[in-house]
């Protein structure tokens, strides 16, 4: 009894389109996301993120549909983040019926930029998303720092003081996303995910890595994230939503089933 | 045909709990509105919220919108999601104190940043996600849901000082509080319905469903 540790699945969504890791020759016509969306949330997800990778203004024109089509049928709560830029940007697609907003590199080229987004909409519906890499060298105390544009350019921005400014600024929530583990498989980077989650009021969900059913697990018991994401595992169907809850469940881990 | 008025004061997304009463009763006429007669001329008033409460109650009284929903809140049935049931309270101890409609009595409070859950660590603020409704008592707006089915939070700050027999459901954060209330003709709850899936759909048609009337005298 009491508050469930939640199960996100993401999709990556470029032109209208579902890509990343996907099951299919064709990377351009990978899934519809919003058949998709209504599939995880039969499946029991308790969230729905989508990722517009490209963030071009066509791309986020076909974004706010996709979010309108799907929020006219599933009924719990979704995410949008890529090229959340300006106010403007967080108004047409919560009007759209996005619940939340996730904030990246807006967030670095413009700090204020959040607080202003928290004071307008309320904490409630800004996420900011961290992508960070390790950058200690071995021997040292881990340290991780914030990168940009898909971890290829560095900021020099210490990943854990970066989450506490944001959530200071009026972050609601943390997207916390390993560069060293996304794609990879082999599991959340639990020392990260632990680092920020024990310093932060707001809840933080792990991203990057998850290849298994116990790196959900791990995620929430060893790096204390109050939600896991994940993308791949589940469009590639090697575990559903609800083998990933009963799991989770089984391993003493408050979920909603 | 029967009417339910969303009551749009210019915050927060209405496109959900829009679509969701319009698929628990697709034969009703559900109007997104901030004009007064048509809010006092429907069957149903549902009365949303995001945000922070200072900012809602600014928007609802420069919409010209607190006389309005205290007039329908005398007889009509009136839902209140979130901050639409903070507002129905007297108080918030948000933004520094903030002045609600006071159609209910009772306060909001922030989620104690102290408290800890049951693995000793402190809890995470705002309330995130599924949580468990615990209510005491069988009500309509409960029909047909389990009790401590799981519905979706997302708040800071909850209700207090509301009189026992108004507290129709507690959750537990961690320790319980009123996260759906009745006041004669008004049902209020703190978590979103609209974002609840299938047990949140049953709750909207519950509330549909619902005259209010026998509960109107009651307290009355």
């Amino acid at each position: 009894m009491g508050l469930a540790k939640r199960i996100i699945p993401c999709l990556d969504v470029d032109n209208g389109r579902v890509v990343k890791g996907v099951k299919f020759v064709d990377i351009r016509d990978a899934g519809d996301p919003v058949e998709i969306a209504r599939r995880y949330d039969r499946e029991g997800a308790d969230e729905i993120t989508f990722l517009d990778i490209t963030a071009t203004s066509d791309n986020r024109e076909t974004m706010v549909h996709v979010i309108e089509q799907v929020a006219d049928e599933v009924f719990i709560p979704l995410t949008v983040g890529g090229g959340i830029r300006e106010l403007a940007d967080i108004n047409r697609m919560l009007k759209a019926g996005a619940d939340k907003v996730g904030i990246n590199s807006a967030a670095i080229f413009n700090p204020e930029f959040v607080k202003q987004a928290a004071e307008r909409f309320g904490s409630q519906c800004i996420v900011v998303a961290i992508d960070a890499k390790c950058v200690s060298a071995e021997g040292e105390p881990k340290r991780w720092e914030i990168f940009t544009h898909g971890g290829r350019k560095k900021t020099g921005i210490d990943a854990v003081e970066w989450a506490i400014k944001m959530v200071s600024f009026g972050a609601g929530e943390i997207l916390l996303t390993s560069m060293d583990r996304d794609g990879t498989k082999i599991g959340f980077d639990l020392e990260l995910t632990r680092a920020i989650s024990e310093v932060v009021e707001v809840p933080v969900i792990a991203s990057g890595g998850v290849g298994t059913l116990d790196h959900l697990v791990d995620g929430i018991t060893k790096g204390k994230a109050d939600a896991v994401l994940a993308a791949s595992v589940f469009h590639f169907a090697e575990f559903t939503i609800g083998e990933a809850k009963q799991h989770m469940q089984d391993n003493g881990i408050e979920v909603r089933l | 045909m029967a009417t339910v008025a969303v009551i749009d004061y210019g915050m927060g997304n209405l496109h959900s709990i829009s679509k969701a009463l319009k698929k628990v009763s697709p034969d009703s006429n559900v109007i997104v509105t901030s004009n007064r007669e048509t809010i006092l001329s429907a069957g149903h008033i549902v009365f949303p919220g995001v945000g922070a409460i200072r900012d809602c109650m600014a928007a609802i009284r420069s919409a010209g919108l607190d006389e309005t929903i205290k007039q329908a809140a005398k007889d009509k049935p009136l839902l209140g999601i979130c901050i639409g049931m903070q507002a129905l309270l007297e108080h918030s101890e948000e933004n520094d104190g903030v002045e609600c409609l006071g159609i209910i009595p009772g306060q909001v409070i922030k989620f104690s940043s102290n408290a800890v859950n049951s693995e000793n660590n402190k809890i995470k603020i705002p309330h995130m996600g599924w949580n468990n409704v615990n209510y005491s008592i069988q009500n309509p707006l409960f029909e047909n849901i389990l009790n401590n089915e799981r519905f979706y939070f997302v708040h800071s700050y909850h209700a207090t000082k509301v009189g026992n027999n108004y507290v129709l459901a507690n959750a537990n954060y961690p320790y319980n509080f009123p996260c759906a209330i009745k006041w004669k003709n008004i049902v209020a709850v703190q978590f979103h319905p609209e974002k609840s899936q299938d047990v949140g759909l049953q709750l909207l048609k519950n509330f549909l469903n619902w005259d209010a009337k026998a509960e109107s005298s009651e307290h009355a």
